[in-house]
């Protein structure tokens, strides 16, 4: 198979990327993965398969990457450190380069406590930056961990994610550095609902000169109820949603609030679209692939460039 | 210190129900200071089985001693000379001295009275936490004496995952983040640049080996 990136032909053609999630089924079915696919194809450079988030067991990545390759979409394959040992992710990088797919996101991945499968044992043998360097070496140096040689290397576009509102925030930009320095090409961020905190960040990585060595895209999810801003403000680490945008929820009738969660969405894109070193947007619209068309659209994101 | 907890009574009541005579026997080290399996905790266990004993009219005899270390065998040695009187052995050492003194008497059942937990520190009265999962080769230098392998839910070695917040762990808000520690330790030092470098994927086979691990030392050997 001879296909290459959308995702890196597109950033490095200096255009402003757009990818979406799509977490897959909680089953075996694949149509659910086709349906969710056909609703970003067109809208979307390349499709972020999420890897048993939040600790559910769900259809394997891989899989459903490979089924929305075989639509002739790009996906990127979303790998957590959590459940495979170092063997187990160098063969499944390996695996899914022969299936085609040009995109690896390493993450560390929410921990087994979380999820439904909270007896079971975290593997955690690589960090995601390790695992990051890991890759890098496989497709460039065409070694495995330990140096032994591959048959023929994967090709892969390697990405890496970055809290910018995580603590300490000092070291954010450190552990930003460390994962360029490993290899990450493009790099993901957690959901951006305070945008002046994620100037701050942002600040720090163009004094570093980080913006420069990595493609940034910034991530955001579509609010559809002030309940959800609430609970993902309170309940899930990492995620800061400032009190004004609560309010702006909490003021609008119910049937009008998942419109008003997409004015604000389109208007965060629309500010990260003018800040320097933000080369692209990942939109999470978590079960809500539905909004992502409107999304693109009203950001002037439309239509997605065509390599054809 | 190896900590441990005592298992639930009726537990133990289930796993000595066939056994007549039993020798409940306490450790004096570690699970002594842990309040688990010392003197004072291996009286009140044989005190509380022979009363649900009594109370159910089981004939039983249950009898307790505590030794200094179940898992050196040199103190395990001179209960041979008590042995016979038994039938089975409720163990309240850590796994270590369960199977200690399984070893040493291989014809006599030994049963263990505890859950073996951790490695770690009695940080106050009643309150112990987990600090070392012997990995065989430390690491604390370098991240200022914290230890991410042990106090970091995701064992990362290379900074802080995206959930730390305001000091807290993701996982659990009780929890201090292992890597805001580090981070505060190391920057007290001057020693933050510690942090830049990329520490490679950790050399597991110094812990996980081939099976268990030994250490043979022949100037320590008579
Ligand atoms: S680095 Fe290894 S030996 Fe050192 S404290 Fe951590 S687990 Fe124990
Ligand atoms: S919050 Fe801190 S201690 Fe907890 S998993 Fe993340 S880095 Fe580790």
């Amino acid at each position: 198979m001879n296909n290459v990136s959308r995702l890196k032909k597109v950033l490095e053609n200096g255009e402003f990327a757009v990818t979406a999630e799509c977490g897959p089924p909680r089953g075996a079915d694949p149509e659910s993965v086709v349906k969710k696919a056909k609703l970003l194809k067109n809208n979307v450079d390349s499709v972020n398969v999420t890897d048993n988030q939040t600790a559910i067991v769900r259809m394997s990545s891989l899989a459903a990457c490979a089924l929305i390759q075989g639509m002739g979409l790009d996906s990127v394959l979303q790998m957590v450190v959590r459940d495979r040992n170092r063997i187990a992710l160098q063969s499944d990088i390996l695996g899914a380069s022969a299936l085609g797919i040009r995109n690896l996101l390493c993450l560390s991945g929410d921990h087994q406590s979380f999820g439904n499968q909270g007896q079971a044992k975290g593997v955690f043998d690589l960090d995601s930056i390790q695992f990051v360097r890991v890759a890098k070496n496989m497709r460039d140096e065409k070694v495995i961990l330990g140096g032994d040689p591959l048959s023929s290397p994967p090709d892969m576009f390697i990405g890496a994610t970055a809290n910018p509102f995580a603590d300490p925030i000092q070291f954010r930009a450190v552990r930003l550095a460390k994962k360029i320095e490993a290899g990450a090409d493009f790099i993901q961020t957690q959901c951006i609902y305070n945008l002046d905190r994620f100037e701050t960040w942002l600040n720090m990585l163009r004094e570093r000169g980080l913006t420069e060595k990595t493609f940034i895209l910034g991530g955001v999810t579509p609010l559809k109820s002030p309940g959800m801003a609430k609970y993902m403000n309170n309940k899930v680490a990492g995620i800061d949603v400032p009190e004004e945008l609560i309010k702006r929820m909490e003021g609008v009738p119910k049937d009008k609030q998942r419109k008003e969660g997409i004015n604000i969405c389109v208007e965060t894109i629309l500010r990260l679209k003018e800040m320097p070193g933000v080369k692209g947007v990942h939109i999470m619209a978590i079960e809500w692939e539905e909004a992502v068309g409107e999304i693109v659209e009203r950001s002037g994101l439309l239509p997605r460039p065509s390599f054809d | 210190m190896i900590t441990a907890e005592q298992k639930p009574i009726d537990e133990i009541r289930n796993m000595i129900a066939p056994y007549k005579r039993i020798l409940a026997l306490g450790c004096g080290s570690c699970v002594a200071e842990c309040a688990a399996g010392g003197e004072k905790e291996t009286a009140m266990l044989a005190s509380a089985l022979r009363m649900a004993a009594k109370i159910n009219g089981e004939e039983v005899i249950i009898e307790e001693k505590t030794i200094d270390r179940q898992c050196v065998n040199e103190f395990v040695i001179p209960l041979d000379d008590i042995m016979e009187k038994y039938d089975a052995v409720l163990s309240l050492g850590c796994g270590a001295g369960v199977q200690a003194v399984a070893d040493m008497f291989p014809e006599v059942p030994v049963i263990p009275a505890l859950n073996t937990e951790f490695m770690g520190e009695t940080k106050d009265q009643g309150y112990w936490v987990e600090s070392c999962i012997g990995c065989g080769d430390c690491m604390l230098y370098y991240f200022g004496g914290v230890c991410p392998l042990t106090r970091c839910a995701k064992h990362l070695l290379n900074g802080p995952c995206g959930g730390s917040m305001d000091g807290r762990c993701e996982v659990d808000p009780d929890v201090p983040c292992a890597w805001q520690l580090i981070i505060d330790r190391l920057s007290r030092f001057g020693a933050l640049d510690r942090l830049e470098k990329i520490y490679p994927p950790k050399d597991w086979s110094k812990k996980e080996g081939c099976g268990p691990r030994k250490i043979v030392r022949e100037d320590q050997q008579k």
